[in-house]
């Protein structure tokens, strides 16, 4: 694609995330619809920070340990200390970054299927600390967490109290979809510097990265925190949405799926974890009606998806001799 | 004289089992030096304690005066000592000359952060990259495949890509592992005339290999091992003269050596 078509491409999902939707919501009457696309935004969010983590060889069943971790970290801070939610965006995804530092530092030396064990530890590692930690409340869980409150930058309101709003629900949509389009520009940005190719660089031979000069540990860890940090964004957005946070409000299932998004939508491709979270959503949900078959279809049909389609579901797309 | 490189004592040993064993020598500056040695002599062991990629179990290493001995293998590549690989060590699915743009690393003069954002140091250090694999592609006359997938590429091909790389680092001593293994004669001298080449623009090479002829041909300088210790060191015709060289590829002497 040249400049100008991914230009026009970007202003056409932008038209659509932004106005199109909202408005087809608010034609139809299914505002119920809503909270599903915002949680797809915010799915997507943390399964960026997989994907970019399968971008350096690695395969990361973690994210949920983040997720939550984000998210508790923002509930703490808004319950007990009455921190504002926006400030506590930031402070949660850095504080998922820092812990990933600790944690990947010795970690990131595993390889292959050692590495994803232990990630798909961590998940469990992580709901066994919310249950146990005294500041997480435990089982009972962080509730009536309140709605973010008014945004307020050298006296400039830039977003109102959501308590105040008609519509709470648009506000989260338009705010989730917002940080998911940064997220992804970010990312994009990423990968097409050339961060990105020593990422790759690190993805097919780490012997022969580090013997040209590339520090691989500190390549991985930066890597792995940007991930981390994005899954604690998510975490954290989701939980002021459903105002309140347990130690299962992520688990190793949700770990799981973000791994999946990442597969389904494809590897290769930046904008992969945003369709690939999407299709398993919807996918889902569409599949709620065969009842108790639900999970047996659903498996089935991803299963045959991924042996169909092993580059994911972009590489079905025209121009895919490139990788995007 | 004191070495480019030198190598003093150096031991390692794994478990019960001591691949190189008080091994020293020096390298001097822009001599091609070749280090020989029958089967499990403790060859790539050595090179691979030399560019760190093994930390050694006794004695050590300096360059250029400076100890370098348990530094990680980026800081060694960073001081100016890179190695190549023996197998077909490559950046796979990316094309030959992006393999070799990415292998310029040690040459950007910004860091990551300037190369997200795009400044103009990182757009300049990109166009001087680019400018460099060109030349580099050339020199080792890869510019006709330069787009091709590495993946692709055919054995010879892939043994100068693997030098390109390394030459892209800009490095002050090359370390070739076996760089005529598996060629047949007429693929050997191009590339002996290649390593010359590589030596002419001012590079220290040190390589290790089985074929003789072609070490025979190209070195300055040979370094003999044999289970893990040095047992001769001197010019080509002197190690042809060597008993303990003749004596240690007993057998098969006549061949191997070249005499």
């Amino acid at each position: 694609m040249t400049t100008w078509q991914k230009l026009l491409a970007a202003a056409a999902f932008l038209l659509v995330v932004f106005l199109v939707v909202p408005w087809l919501i608010a034609a139809t009457g299914r505002s119920d619809l809503y909270y599903t696309l915002t949680s797809v935004a915010l799915l997507s969010i943390a399964s960026a920070g997989v994907w970019l983590t399968f971008y350096i060889g690695r395969i990361n069943i973690g994210q949920g340990a983040f997720a939550l971790m984000g998210g508790y970290v923002s509930a703490i801070l808004v319950v007990r200390y009455g921190v504002s939610f926006w400030l506590t965006l930031p402070i949660a995804g850095l504080f998922c970054a820092a812990a990933s530092v600790l944690i990947g530092l010795p970690i990131l030396r595993l390889r292959g299927v050692y590495f994803a064990m232990v990630t798909l530890v961590l998940t469990e590692v992580m709901r066994l600390l919310a249950l146990a930690l005294p500041i997480t409340a435990g089982a009972k869980g962080i509730v009536s967490i309140p709605l973010p409150g008014a945004l307020t930058i050298f006296g400039i309101q830039i977003i109102p109290d959501f308590t105040t709003l008609a519509n709470p629900r648009l506000a989260f949509y338009l705010l989730s979809v917002a940080l998911m389009v940064l997220c992804f520009a970010g990312l994009y940005r990423l990968v097409h510097s050339r961060i990105g190719k020593l990422c790759q660089s690190l993805q097919q031979n780490e012997e022969l990265a580090s013997s040209i000069g590339v520090n691989i540990a500190a390549l991985r860890v930066i890597a792995y925190a940007i991930s981390s940090f994005l899954g604690g964004l998510g975490g954290a957005i989701f939980v002021a949405i459903s105002q309140s946070i347990y130690p299962s409000s992520f688990t190793v299932a949700d770990s799981v799926n973000f791994m999946l998004n990442c597969f389904l939508g494809g590897l290769g491709y930046v904008f992969g974890p945003m369709l690939g979270t999407l299709v398993l959503y919807f996918g889902w949900d569409l599949l709620f009606q065969t009842g108790e078959l639900q999970l047996l279809i659903f498996s089935v049909i991803l299963i045959a998806l991924m042996l169909a389609l092993p580059n994911g579901l972009l590489s079905l797309r025209p121009s895919s001799k490139r990788r995007g | 004289m004191p070495g480019l490189l030198e190598i003093s004592g150096l031991t390692k040993r794994f478990g019960g089992l001591i691949a190189v064993n008080d091994v020293s020598f020096d390298v001097q500056g822009r001599e091609i030096l070749s280090v020989i040695g029958p089967n499990g002599a403790g060859k790539s062991t050595l090179f691979k304690l030399i560019c760190s990629f093994l930390s050694p179990s006794g004695g050590e290493i300096a360059f250029k005066g400076e100890r370098i001995t348990g530094l990680a293998p980026h800081l060694v590549a960073r001081k100016g000592v890179v190695r190549t690989f023996q197998e077909t060590t490559i950046f796979k699915n990316m094309t030959v000359r992006d393999n070799v743009v990415i292998a310029h690393h040690l040459r950007s003069r910004t860091n990551l952060l300037g190369f997200y954002l795009g400044s103009a140091q990182a757009r300049r250090d990109e166009a001087e990259f680019a400018r460099s694999a060109d030349e580099i592609l050339d020199f080792l006359g890869l510019a006709a495949i330069k787009d091709e997938i590495a993946s692709n590429l055919p054995h010879g091909h892939l043994r100068a890509l693997g030098i390109a790389i390394g030459l892209a680092t800009d490095p002050t001593v090359l370390l070739l592992d076996e760089p005529f293994a598996g060629m047949n004669h007429d693929e050997t001298m191009r590339a002996v005339e290649l390593v010359r080449g590589v030596r002419d623009r001012g590079v220290t090479v040190l390589l290790v290999e089985h074929d003789m002829q072609a070490v025979m041909r190209i070195s300055d300088r040979i370094v003999v091992l044999n289970f893990g210790q040095k047992i001769a060191e001197g010019s080509p015709a002197e190690i042809q003269r060597n008993e303990r060289v003749i004596e240690a590829y007993l057998g098969s002497e006549d061949e191997s050596i070249g005499l």
